[in-house]
C-alpha cells in the first residue's frame, strides 16, 4: 500500500511526461446552487474498500478548513506533503471544477475509485459526496453527487 | 488634534459604519433567537451515548450530530442515498423540523461581513473596524476632556441637540462598540494574515484501531462519559469501514472513540491559543452569550444616531467657522484678534469684533492663538477672545498659545484686553481666560482693558463690551453679534396677568399661542410654522423690534400646557421688556425657543427644593404645574409686597390644594416683616437641612445677587453634612437659572 502510495503521489505531483504509461485524464466537478460560501472539495483515490490511496486535488486554500473534508482528512491524515501542490481555490456555488491530472496507466481499471468530499462553512460537511470507480468504461459518464456536487464526470483522454 | 481622529474616520466611514452596524444588531439577535427554540437538558441528564443512540434509533443514516453554541442540535444524516439534516431534539433524539441555515441571517451576515462583495469587501470591513476601534477610543478621550475629567465621566452632561445625544448615546455604547470593533478588527486582521491564527488540526487519526465487531453507539465507554452540556460534535465512522472510528468534539478538546472497543483513543485537549479563538469569536458574534449579544446589539442600534448627529455637529462647526475677508496681514497689522475656540462660537464673536474694527479703520489681524507669532511689528492692541474646554483647560485653537508666549516679544506698545467666554454654571467659568489674562500681565503687557467673562453667548454682554472698549480706544465700536439667529415663529399674545404695578415694579405673566397663518400664507410658508417641543425651563428668545439680538426669558410653560408663558419683570430703561410690557392682547411677537435641559427637576421622589425671587418664580410654577405625580416640591419665594407682586398668587393656592406643591414659602422685602428669600430658608435651616441629607435637588432662579445670596445660605446650611453647594452642583442636585 505503501509503495502505491508513492507511485501515485510521484504521477500526479511531478506529472513527467517521461512515465509511458501516464495517461490524462480530467476531472469536471459541477456544484449544485447550494446557499452559501465558497465550497472546499477534494477528489482523491481510495481502494475498492474505500481506503485512502492519494489526493488528486483539493479545492480551497486555508488548511484549517481541511479536517472538513473528513473522509479525505482521515485518509490523508492532513500530511502537507499529500497534498502539496495539488491545492487550488474553492468552488462558489453553482460553478464547475475542472482540472486535468497525468494519472499512470495502473491505477485505471484496478478497482481504484475516485472519492469526492466537499464541506461549506456553516453548513455540513459531506463525506464521500461522489463514489465513482476508476474504469475505462466509467469514462465521460456523469455521476451525481449526494451533497453540494450536482454531477462530476472523469474524461480518459 | 484629537477631535481631527474623531472626525476624519467618523465623516470617511459615516454611510459604511451605519450599514456595519445595523447589519450586526439584526445578527445580533440569532443567538437569542436560537436560545429561545433550543431544548436543553439539564447537566448530567443526557450523555452523548445516549443523545446518539436516540437520534440512531430515528436517523439510521446518521452521519454527523453537532450541538450549536445555543444548544441546538442537529443531525446530519443519508437516507436512500440522499443527504438531510435536521433539528432534534436532544432529549428525545426525535426530528423538530428540517435544518436549514437562514437565508435571511446569511445575507445579512455576508453584508455585515464584507458588504456582499467577497474578500474586497471583508477588507473594507476589516478597515472599518479599525476605523470604529479609533472613534470609540478618540471619542471617549474628548468626552472626558469635556467633561473635565475621567471622575466626571459618568456625571449629567450639558449642552443640547446634537452634541448632547451624540455624547449621552456614545456615552452609553461606546464599551459594546469598542468590545464589537476590536474584536472584528482582531478578526479580520487574522483572516488577512496580519494576525497569527491559533489553528488546531486537531488530533491525528490513530494509527491502530480494534478493527472489531461494531458496538452500538449507546454502549460506547467513551460517549457514556460526556455529558450533553460539553458536546460539541459527533462524526460516525464511514458505514461499513470496519478500520474507521468515531470522532468526538467536546468542549475540552478531540479526540476519536472506537467503534468496537468504545475506547477513547488519541484524545487532544483543546490548545490555550484555540480557546481564546473561540472567545474572540463568541465576544463578536455572541454565540452561546445571548445576553451579551444583546447588549452588543443595541450598541451598535446607536451608530446610526451617533453618525448623524457627529454629521450634524460637523456640518454646523463648519458653517460657523469660515473665511474672514479683509484680515490684514500679520506684519502690517496695528491691532490683533486672537481666537481660543473648541466648537467654533467665539469665532462669530471674533468676526463681528474684526468687521466692526475694519469699519473703523484699524488694519486687523485675526487668527486663532495657536497661530502666536513671535511677533507683531506693527501692532499696539491685542484682543484675545477665547472660550474655556472642560475643566479649566484650553480650548483646540490655544492649546499651544501658552507654549508660544514663552517665544512672544512683544512692543512697548502693545496693550492687550482678555473676553472669556463659557458657562457661568460650570465651577471654573472662563478659567482659561483668566490663566490667560493673567500670563499676558506677567509677560509685561500693559491692560487696555481688564479681563471679562460672557455667559452663554450673551449678546448683549458682547455689546456692552465693545461700548467699554470703545471708550478705551477713543473710537466708536457697535458690536452686534447675535450667534446663528433661529428661525422664529410668530406668537399671539392671548393673555397677561399685570402684577407689582402699585409699587413701581410692574411684573407681569404673558400668555402667547403660535398665531394661525391664514389661508395662502399657511399653505406656502414653510419656516413659519408651530414651535418645537419645549418645557419649564427652556427658554423664549424674543427678537426685540428694531432687530436687536434677542432677548431670553425662562419659560414657565411646557408645550403640552397648550400656551407659552413667560414671566417679565419690565426693567427700567429696558428695551426687550419694555416692548413685551407694552404688548395688548393679540400683539406679535417674533420668538424661538432655546432648549436648557440642564435646568430641570430631577424625576423620582425625591424633595425638589424650588428657590426664586421676583419673576424667577416662573419657570419653578412650570415645573410645579407640570408635577402631577405629586412629588414633594417646595417653594421658596420672595417678592417685594404681598398685595401687589405676588405673582402665581392663585394658581399656587390650587397647587398647594392638590398637592402638586409640598409647601410654599414667601418673603416680602417691602412688607413689615422685611424678609428676602434667604431669610426664609436660614428659617427652615432643620428642614433643608434634613431634606439636602436624603438627596434633595435644589433648583434656583431669579436675579445674580439673589442667586449669591442664597448660595451662601445653603453652603451654610449644608456645613453640618460635611457638603457644600460645588459638591451638589457636581452631582446636579443644585441647578441655577441666573439672569
Amino acid at each position: 500500500m505503501k509503495k502505491n502510495l508513492c507511485a501515485l503521489g510521484l504521477a500526479i505531483a511531478v506529472a513527467i511526461p517521461a512515465f509511458a504509461q501516464a495517461r490524462e485524464v480530467a476531472f469536471t466537478t459541477e456544484l449544485q446552487n447550494y446557499r452559501g460560501d465558497g465550497a472546499y472539495v477534494v477528489l482523491y483515490l481510495t481502494d475498492a474498500s474505500g481506503t485512502y490511496q492519494g489526493t488528486l486535488w483539493v479545492a480551497g486554500e486555508k488548511s484549517k478548513y481541511y479536517k472538513h473534508l473528513s473522509g479525505w482528512a482521515r485518509g490523508s491524515r492532513l500530511d502537507p506533503a499529500e497534498y502539496d501542490g495539488l491545492t487550488g481555490a474553492s468552488v462558489t456555488s453553482g460553478r464547475t471544477l475542472k482540472i486535468t491530472l497525468n494519472l499512470e496507466d495502473s491505477l485505471i481499471d484496478s478497482g481504484y475509485e475516485v472519492r469526492v468530499d466537499s464541506a461549506v462553512e456553516d453548513m455540513r460537511d459531506i463525506r464521500a459526496d461522489v463514489v465513482a470507480p476508476l474504469t475505462t468504461e466509467g469514462s465521460g459518464k456523469p455521476v451525481s453527487g449526494r451533497g453540494y456536487v450536482s454531477s462530476f464526470t472523469y474524461d480518459l483522454q | 488634534m484629537l477631535r481631527k481622529f474623531h472626525r476624519l474616520p467618523g465623516l470617511m466611514a459615516g454611510l459604511f459604519l451605519i450599514v456595519l452596524s445595523v447589519t450586526g444588531a439584526v445578527l445580533a439577535l440569532a443567538p437569542t433567537l436560537d436560545r429561545v427554540s433550543a431544548v436543553i437538558p439539564a447537566f448530567g441528564e443526557v450523555s452523548v451515548a445516549e443523545l446518539a443512540d436516540r437520534v440512531v434509533t430515528h436517523y439510521p443514516g446518521t452521519e454527523q450530530i453537532v450541538r450549536e453554541p445555543s444548544g441546538k442540535v442537529i443531525v446530519y444524516y443519508s437516507r436512500d442515498g440522499q443527504a438531510g439534516a435536521d433539528l432534534v431534539n436532544p432529549v428525545t433524539g426525535e426530528g423538530i423540523a428540517p435544518y436549514e441555515s437562514s437565508a435571511f441571517f446569511g445575507w445579512v451576515k455576508d453584508l455585515h461581513r464584507a458588504f456582499m462583495l467577497d474578500d474586497a469587501g471583508r477588507a473594507l470591513a476589516g478597515v472599518l473596524a479599525a476605523f470604529m476601534v479609533l472613534l470609540c477610543i478618540s471619542g471617549i478621550l474628548l468626552l472626558a476632556r469635556r467633561t473635565g475629567g475621567w471622575r466626571n465621566l459618568l456625571r449629567p452632561l450639558s449642552g443640547s441637540g446634537s452634541k448632547r445625544i451624540h455624547a449621552e448615546l456614545a456615552r452609553f455604547a461606546v464599551l459594546g462598540l469598542l468590545l464589537s470593533a476590536l474584536t472584528g478588527s482582531y478578526l479580520s486582521a487574522q483572516r488577512f494574515g496580519f494576525l497569527p491564527e491559533a489553528s488546531e488540526i486537531g488530533p491525528t487519526f490513530p494509527a491502530e484501531v480494534s478493527g472489531g465487531q461494531p458496538a452500538p453507539v449507546g454502549t460506547l465507554k467513551a460517549l457514556g462519559n460526556v455529558d450533553f452540556g460539553e458536546f460539541r460534535e459527533l462524526v460516525f465512522p464511514y458505514p461499513g469501514d470496519s478500520q474507521d472510528v468515531y470522532s468526538l468534539t467536546t468542549r475540552g478538546g478531540s479526540g476519536f472513540v472506537d467503534q468496537a472497543t468504545g475506547e477513547l483513543l488519541q484524545y487532544q485537549p483543546r490548545s490555550d491559543g484555540s480557546v481564546v479563538q473561540q472567545w474572540i469569536v463568541s465576544l463578536h458574534t455572541g454565540e452561546g452569550l445571548w445576553w451579551l449579544s444583546l447588549i452588543l446589539g443595541a450598541a451598535a442600534l446607536t451608530v446610526p444616531v451617533l453618525s448623524m448627529t457627529g454629521g450634524i455637529i460637523w456640518w454646523q462647526r463648519r458653517r460657523s467657522s469660515g473665511q474672514l475677508p479683509d484680515n490684514a496681514d500679520a506684519s502690517q497689522a496695528d491691532t490683533l484678534i486672537l481666537v481660543g475656540s473648541e466648537g467654533n462660537a467665539t469665532w462669530g464673536f471674533a468676526r463681528e469684533l474684526h468687521s466692526s474694527l475694519n469699519k473703523a479703520g484699524f488694519r486687523v489681524h485675526c487668527s486663532e492663538m495657536n497661530a502666536l507669532a513671535n511677533q507683531y511689528p506693527q501692532a499696539s492692541r491685542l484682543f484675545v477672545l477665547t472660550s474655556t474646554y472642560g475643566d479649566g483647560d484650553a480650548p483646540a485653537s490655544a492649546q499651544q498659545f501658552m507654549a508660544r508666549l514663552g517665544n512672544f516679544r512683544p512692543g512697548k506698545a502693545l496693550t492687550f484686553a482678555v473676553l472669556g467666554f463659557g458657562d457661568r454654571q460650570f465651577p471654573n467659568f472662563c478659567k482659561f481666560a483668566v490663566e490667560v489674562d493673567a500670563a499676558l500681565a506677567n509677560k509685561g503687557l500693559g491692560r487696555l482693558h481688564g479681563l471679562e467673562k460672557i455667559d452663554r453667548c450673551a449678546a448683549a454682554q458682547f455689546s456692552e463690551w465693545g461700548e467699554s472698549i470703545s471708550k478705551d480706544i477713543g473710537v466708536p465700536l457697535t458690536l452686534d453679534y447675535n450667534p446663528l439667529p433661529p428661525a422664529t415663529v410668530e406668537l399671539e399674545l392671548v393673555e397677561r396677568a399685570d402684577y407689582g404695578l402699585a409699587i413701581q415694579a410692574p411684573t407681569s405673566i404673558l400668555r402667547f399661542k403660535a398665531a394661525e397663518q391664514g389661508g395662502w400664507t399657511k399653505v406656502f410658508s414653510g419656516n413659519h410654522k408651530t414651535l418645537p417641543s419645549f418645557e419649564a425651563g427652556d427658554l423664549l428668545g424674543v427678537m426685540p423690534p428694531n432687530g436687536q439680538a434677542p432677548r431670553f426669558y425662562s419659560l414657565a410653560s411646557s408645550a403640552t400646557d397648550g400656551v407659552v408663558e413667560i414671566c417679565v419683570r419690565k426693567q427700567p430703561g429696558g428695551l426687550c421688556s419694555g416692548y413685551l410690557h407694552a404688548l395688548r392682547l393679540g400683539d406679535r411677537i417674533e420668538g424661538f425657543v432655546r432648549q436648557n435641559p440642564e435646568f430641570r427637576p430631577a424625576k423620582g421622589n425625591l424633595p425638589i427644593i424650588l428657590i426664586g425671587a421676583g419673576a424667577g418664580i416662573g419657570p419653578l410654577a412650570g415645573f410645579i404645574r407640570k408635577n402631577t405625580s405629586r412629588n414633594p416640591m417646595y417653594l421658596y419665594w420672595g417678592g417685594r409686597d404681598s398685595r401687589s407682586d405676588f405673582l402665581y398668587q392663585p394658581e399656587l393656592g390650587d397647587y398647594l390644594d392638590d398637592l402638586r406643591l409640598t409647601g410654599l414659602n414667601t418673603a416680602f422685602s417691602r412688607s413689615d416683616e422685611r424678609a428676602y428669600v434667604q431669610d426664609k430658608l436660614r428659617q427652615d435651616q432643620m428642614a433643608l437641612r434634613q431634606m439636602a441629607s436624603k438627596g434633595a435637588q435644589f433648583l434656583v432662579c431669579g436675579g445674580r445677587d439673589m442667586a449669591a445670596g442664597v448660595r451662601q445660605v445653603i453652603d451654610d446650611i449644608l456645613k453640618p453634612l460635611n457638603t457644600d453647594v460645588e459638591s451638589l452642583k457636581k452631582q446636579g442636585r443644585y441647578l441655577e437659572d441666573i439672569y
